[in-house]
């Protein structure tokens, strides 16, 4: 009891000699803290409209052009982005238990709350390279390097992409540093300093589990595809799938080839422009499944081109990834916590700093919740 | 170490009259983020179904009340000075208008002129030049 601090300790003893978090401009702990509060929220509220602006965009060109959004939509791999949905969600979980530990003055568990946000924060990154670097390969590029899905010949990828081997150099030059720096304080000795490396480590590692976890996903839908293709030659006479791809599983395929395949030639015909028609051969499109009733309304090669879905792709890149940026910030709010937190600053009276970090760290969670369905989920 | 573990088993015992904290109890944590995880699959799922254009707003509704609970229970404004919520909320009534005036104005927008007709007071008087001799 006696090393606790209390409420009554701030009021009745000197108090800048006996809080030394306690900066000597406030009363007492607790007017620290709201006024660090006020301070954050209205920090939120500027980040709330800085995003408006980008969601204004969003709004605007899709009540213009809905026939785009529903087009390059399914671009989007929305299971990565569901499971990224839900590594937030349970960051947002693990942050908000570990403001529990800082108020409870529960100096471990908020070291192990600390590095569980950290070690999703990493996995939302490195599915979200993962993501990125699989459209660079395609040429789902903003507006002025947009590629045609449709019409160029598709620059189908094997392997591991060049761009996520240059994304992921800084993570794996972190796994490094921090692997010899986890090594180095565990073999002198240094429980502090192995207590930062530790976290750290793991947190970089996450990434590469992320990575992993997104060419995984991708690769099952791949072969998913690789399925449906095969099935569809096997089912289908030799020249008719040139917009092939209109199911979302063979079977259905199978059952409404001839009328599907009809009406997208017919399509095609009326509305391809001379020069797309010469490009378009049987093998270069294999890459999206399309439901033919889906693009009635507005011809694909209306839609498929930079000032169609290149202009998706450019409010797609901008949101997430300015989102992105604001999980790369919090992971350096958060290695600043986790310092502290394994010096055990923060007690029952002075948690102002993981609760602050806490609030931006659910508001970068709050976008990821509207950007979710307004970008992946289009029908 | 030992220091830190003496201090958690001296404040379980009576958090509520220590401090000015407010520490959510884990099973409302844990609550809330399986209600979030269920909404998320609830929303990955209505977008199979084929609601035409009720679906962006279901999607929106469904985020909505995602976003409630992660304010209300992980941003703790449930337990928070009502000022912080009304400047915080302030700021969602501010986007409604910035988005919701652009929409007004781009809808409204035409790529042509449209001339209402208006009937003619006086007969048009043909002064065309090619028809001046």
């Amino acid at each position: 009891m006696a090393h606790e601090l209390t409420h009554d300790d701030a009021h009745g003893h000197d108090e800048h000699g006996h809080l030394p978090f306690l900066a000597h401009h406030f009363e007492d702990p607790e007017q620290q803290f709201d006024a660090g509060k006020f301070g954050m929220w209205m920090f939120l509220v500027t980040e709330v409209l800085f995003f408006s602006g980008m969601f204004c965009a969003y709004a605007l060109y899709r009540s213009l052009h809905p026939e785009v959004w529903t087009f390059a939509s399914q671009f989007l791999n929305e299971i990565l982005g569901a499971f990224n949905t839900i590594v937030l969600l349970f960051s947002s979980l693990t942050m908000a238990w570990a403001v529990r530990c800082a108020q409870k003055h529960q100096r471990t568990g908020l070291i192990v709350c600390l590095t569980l946000t950290l070690a999703c924060a990493a996995i939302f990154l490195g599915v979200k390279a993962v993501e990125y670097t699989h459209k660079w390969d395609i040429g789902l590029l903003p507006a002025g390097s947009y590629v045609p899905q449709f019409i160029m010949a598709n620059q189908h990828h094997e392997g591991i992409s060049p761009w996520l081997i240059r994304l992921s150099i800084l993570p794996a030059l972190c796994v490094i540093g921090f692997g010899g720096w986890y090594g180095w304080s565990v073999m002198n000795k240094r429980k502090y300093a192995a207590q930062i490396a530790g976290p750290l480590l793991i947190t970089s590692l996450c990434y590469f589990l992320g990575v992993g976890i997104g060419i995984a996903f991708q690769n099952a839908e791949a072969s998913n595809h690789a399925v449906e293709h095969h099935a569809e030659e096997h089912a289908e006479g030799e020249h008719q799938h040139e917009e092939e791809g209109h199911g979302e599983d063979a079977g259905y395929h199978q059952e409404n080839e001839a009328g599907s395949d009809h009406a997208l030639a017919a399509s095609t015909e009326e509305h391809a422009p001379s020069v797309a028609g010469e490009l378009l051969v049987e093998e270069n499109v294999s890459l999206v499944s399309t439901p033919a009733d889906r693009l009635k309304a507005v011809p694909i090669t209306m839609v498929d081109q930079p000032g169609g879905a290149g202009l998706f792709f450019s409010i797609y890149y901008m949101m997430t990834g300015i989102h992105a940026l604001h999980i790369i910030g919090g992971i350096i709010a958060l290695t600043w916590l986790l310092v502290r937190a394994v010096r055990d600053d923060f007690n029952e009276l002075y948690f102002g700093p993981v609760d602050y970090v806490g609030l931006y760290w659910h508001l970068v969670d709050l976008i990821w919740i509207y950007l979710f369905p307004l970008l992946y989920l289009i029908t | 170490m030992s220091e830190s573990t003496n201090s958690v088993a001296d404040t379980s015992s009576h958090e509520e009259h220590h401090g000015f904290a407010h520490p959510m109890p884990v099973w409302q944590l844990l609550a809330v983020f399986f209600a979030l995880v269920g909404l998320t699959l609830l929303t990955v799922w209505q977008a199979t179904l084929d609601l035409g254009s009720a679906e962006l707003w279901v999607s929106l509704l469904i985020a909505t009340i995602k976003a409630s609970l992660v304010i209300l229970f992980f941003m703790h404004m449930i337990h928070d000075k009502p000022l912080n919520a009304i400047v915080f909320i302030s700021a969602f009534v501010f986007v409604a208008l910035f988005i919701g005036f652009t929409l007004m104005d781009a809808l409204q927008n035409r790529d042509v002129l449209e001339f209402k007709e208006v009937p003619p007071a006086n007969p048009p008087v043909a002064t065309s030049p090619a028809n001046v001799p």
